[in-house]
């Protein structure tokens, strides 16, 4: 009789430890679907396509938003306003008001302007030095040139220029910043709906991958049914899927930093030139280590909500018939 | 090992596969159930598989009440048990190996004791140097022992089939018949159903027959011939 050798074996069957158990599990789960993915390259690949432009269209939006904020953000003097102060208020006055200025954490710096400097510019510039020559007393006021800090709004400039606007050694302020605020409201405008876009691409990654698996669980249907059959549990079988939707991901992540690196390469010399005019560092346009792994983070977290969407919704109702 | 209290299993449509049911198996038996087709064998089987919940009724699986196994505790009670299927279902996309080992895989047994098991398993049903072969390439009646080698990997103290020889020609199937009859020598209980009654009585074992959902025949012959096996 074949059997009785073998009748030792009905000694409970020896395990490994559980977490043993459960790394073995996952990793040759995790490469059995790898293959199975490499398997049909074509069909792997064009989801994985579609992913990465998903993924890679808002990461270079993002971008560009991005680099036109660093781009204002060099435009400094353009958010510069003058203080134009009263007739009367002296050179040494108008010194300690731009000392006590200074000291405020919301304006960066102050240059004093005085009269007879404002002249000068004007004759030097303008072109009417006779007729400026003409006159007997200097018609212009001492003035302070005041640049904003960083930590400013838009808002919050205004209510600075409003504010120093009722000191009572102050004639008026002029400041056109207006441009200025109305391009970031844009920016943050454009941001804002590449946020929203974003969101709604997030989610169609996930109807993409969760599609895909639920083609994958019903042509494995029958499979399926036997694993449960012979005692497979829900969490047993959905695993190859939640993997699937793990390398869809992770894979989609890769091909859209390749994307979005492809495109910066393509556009580097227009972004040379156009730094160039602003001044700018020719590390404007790219992609950081963090963002870089974000995008990959987010392509892993879609695949996974996908899959597992997918697999809850269809993996109960497959059962042994 | 076995049993059966006023079971009845009711399907929506409202007819009755299996009525007031009462029956018992021991343990280390070897019992066959017959009845022609639509008499309630299968839904027997898919009860103890707990594939089928019953209406209303106990079973009671090696001291077990199924009726407290939970949903979600399905996959373990099924662990235990041993099934063979007339159609095989094994799964066609990977060698014989792997299809025996799978229970073993889903049980969590390492690759190097499953290896082992495996290798037993199939060298009781006669395969051994089958085991890198696709399922497709090999007969029907491999394809059965194959089958039979997966539901007895895990060593189950139940082993329950359904038709196994359903798709055989009668040498093949008194070959299947003859490994069911090794398990039951070393101890192991199995309940087959199968319509084969000339191979059945050949075997000498308890029958219980079924017709529509209802015992026809409480015990089989317990002096039936058993030169068979001498």
């Amino acid at each position: 009789m074949g059997v009785s050798r073998h009748s030792d074996a009905v000694s409970p069957v020896r395990k490994s430890g559980p977490f043993s158990i459960w790394l073995t599990r996952h990793a040759s789960t995790s490469l059995g679907s790898l293959g199975k993915l490499v398997r049909q390259p074509f069909a792997s690949l064009m989801i994985i396509l579609v992913i990465a432009v998903t993924l890679a269209l808002p990461a270079a939006l993002g971008l560009v938003v991005k680099n036109a904020r660093s781009i204002s953000g060099s435009w400094d003097n353009a958010l510069d306003f003058s203080v134009f102060l009263d007739m009367n208020v002296s050179v040494t006055e108008a010194e300690a008001l731009a000392r006590l200025f200074e000291q405020r954490a919301d304006i960066e710096s102050v240059q004093l302007v005085t009269a007879d400097e404002a002249l000068e510019e004007l004759k030097a510039s303008g072109g009417f030095s006779e007729a400026l020559d003409q006159l007997p007393d200097n018609p212009l006021p001492n003035s302070l040139v005041v640049r904003p800090s960083g930590v400013n709004t838009g808002q919050t400039i205004k209510l600075l220029q409003e504010e120093l606007a009722t000191l009572p050694e102050v004639e008026f302020v002029r400041g056109d910043t207006d441009w200025v605020q109305r391009f970031h409201a844009i920016l943050d405008l454009v941001r804002q709906a590449i946020l929203i876009g974003a969101a709604l691409l997030g989610a169609a990654i996930i109807v993409i991958i969760g599609n895909t698996i639920r083609l994958d669980i019903q042509n494995r249907r029958e499979e399926i049914e036997v694993t449960k059959l012979i005692g497979a549990s829900n969490a047993f079988v959905r695993r190859p899927f939640l993997w699937s939707g793990f390398w869809y991901g992770l894979f989609g992540g890769l091909l859209a930093l390749l994307l979005v690196q492809t495109g910066l390469y393509l556009l580097r010399d227009p972004v040379a030139r156009l730094s160039g005019l602003y001044q700018g560092g020719s590390s404007l346009l790219a992609l950081g280590g963090r963002t870089s792994l974000a995008i990959l983070g987010i392509g892993v977290l879609l695949g996974l909500v996908g899959s597992w969407v997918a697999a809850a919704r269809h993996m109960r109702r497959i059962e042994p018939r | 090992m076995i049993q059966f209290e006023n079971v009845t299993k009711r399907f929506p449509g409202g007819q009755e596969a299996i009525s007031e049911l009462s029956l018992s198996v021991d343990k280390g038996d070897m019992v066959f159930v017959t009845g022609h087709s639509g008499a309630g064998k299968s839904t027997l089987l898919r009860l103890i598989a707990l594939i089928e919940r019953p209406t209303s009724g106990q079973v009671i699986i090696d001291g077990q009440n199924l009726r407290r196994v939970r949903r979600r505790k399905i996959p373990a009670y099924r662990r235990q048990l041993g099934v063979v299927f007339q159609d095989h279902k094994l799964l066609y996309d990977r060698p014989v190996f792997d299809n025996v080992a799978l229970p073993l895989i889903i049980a969590g047994v390492s690759h190097r004791d499953a290896g082992k098991k495996v290798r037993a398993a199939l060298d009781q049903v006669g395969l051994l140097q089958k085991e890198r072969q696709r399922p497709e390439t090999l007969s029907a009646g491999e394809q059965q022992r194959v089958g039979i080698a997966r539901a007895i990997v895990t060593r189950p103290k139940l082993l329950i089939a359904d038709e196994p020889t359903g798709n055989l020609d009668p040498d093949l199937s008194l070959e299947v018949m003859r490994i069911f009859r090794r398990f039951n020598e070393v101890g192991v209980t199995l309940l087959i159903a199968s319509h084969d009654i000339s191979l059945i009585e050949k075997l000498g074992c308890r029958r219980i027959e079924l017709d529509q959902g209802k015992l026809v025949q409480p015990d089989g012959d317990p002096d039936a011939e058993d030169e068979l096996w001498v």
